[in-house]
């Protein structure tokens, strides 16, 4: 096991642009002007009902509801994706952080270079693009998404002091 | 570590004594094989510990995963407004092949419900906030798939096998203060 440091509070997310699907990207930048969960996980297919992307999928409307995007991010290839998402009726998009392999993953600290996947591991970015909330879970643990949710809460209640 | 939130209270249901050292809370879906195969592992357990132990049900559809499992749990809430909660909660979980709306009403009727009214709640979905609610309320405690478990208020990430449910729950009462009576 290697030991990973993810980028914490505070820090600016660095950019990326990755594929959705086969034929489309998506650049963070570009997602400016809402929050965004990125949720780095190790790998497609993992078993069906404690599935963390299944879980997001059920609770994107209370995500919704803070006008966040969420995007999920493994080290596999938009094919490998586009299956799982079918499969799963998962509707958020899912990037692949494939070539060159994990470079994404390593540039928020949540790589495990000896296993070849990325951290289980949660990011909440604000619409400035500055990360709010880190969290790497034990790699067996599904998360769940109560962390997400009030770091979303407490990024519109600051909103609305300012 | 995560919590449940908000706490047991008097609108859930209940099996086992309120004054009981344990609480085991299992957020579920009727559709869910996972929680199918948790069904009678639950059922021994509460054979096991009798009166020692209190078990609450919330409700937590994976609607995307599971088409069924919306009316499910609204049949569930909709005989639980007919006193007959734990009787459809048990009757759904051994019919977990047969969730078909129809299925459902004969469910209610075999139960000696007023299936009607059964029907009609479906249809109007009197149940579905309630259902909603139960959902919310996990995922802001962490529920983070299904079957999840807590036990005395903190999420249960072991092994839910017989034997190792059974110890946590031992444990958990030994350490245990007699929780405060539901008001």
């Amino acid at each position: 096991m290697t030991a990973t440091s993810a980028l914490p509070a505070g820090t600016a997310a660095p950019d990326f642009s990755l594929p959705s699907t086969p034929d489309q990207k998506v650049r963070l930048s570009e997602l400016r002007g809402r929050p965004v969960i990125l949720a780095f996980y190790p790998a497609d297919w993992s078993p069906v009902c404690g599935d963390q992307m299944a879980l997001y999928n059920e609770v994107r409307a209370e995500f919704t509801r803070f006008g966040a995007q969420i995007l999920g991010i493994s080290v596999d290839g938009a094919w490998c994706h586009a299956a799982f998402a079918r499969d799963r009726k998962l509707h958020f998009p899912l990037l692949a952080d494939f070539e060159p392999k994990g470079e994404v993953a390593r540039r928020y600290g949540v790589y495990r270079a000896g296993d070849g996947f990325c951290e289980r591991s949660l990011f909440v970015i604000d619409s400035d693009g500055i990360i709010r909330w880190s969290y790497v879970s034990p790699i067996g643990v599904n998360p769940g998404a109560d962390g997400i949710l009030a770091a979303l809460e407490k990024l519109s209640a600051g909103k609305e002091k300012r | 570590m995560s919590r449940l939130a908000p706490p047991v209270s008097d609108s859930d249901h209940r099996a086992g004594p309120d004054g009981a050292r344990v609480t085991l809370v299992e957020y579920g879906d009727y559709e869910c094989p996972h929680c199918g195969r948790a069904y009678p592992i639950v059922r021994e357990v509460q054979g096991r510990m009798a009166r020692r132990l209190r078990f609450v049900f919330r409700n937590f559809p994976l609607s995307e995963a599971h088409p069924h499992a919306e009316h499910a749990a609204e049949t569930a809430e909709a005989a639980g407004a007919q006193d007959k909660f734990w009787e459809m909660h048990d009757a759904l979980y051994e019919h977990q092949e047969t969730l078909e709306d129809p299925d459902l009403v004969r469910l209610a009727k075999k139960l000696g419900l007023d299936a009607i009214r059964v029907e009609q709640d479906l249809a109007a979905g009197t149940h579905a906030d309630r259902v909603r609610q139960d959902f919310r309320s996990g995922v802001r405690s962490g529920v983070n798939g299904t079957p999840t478990f807590f036990i005395n208020g903190i999420r249960y990430d072991g092994s839910w096998d017989l034997d190792t449910l059974l110890d946590a729950l031992e444990e958990a009462g030994e350490k245990a203060v007699p929780p405060a009576r539901v008001g």
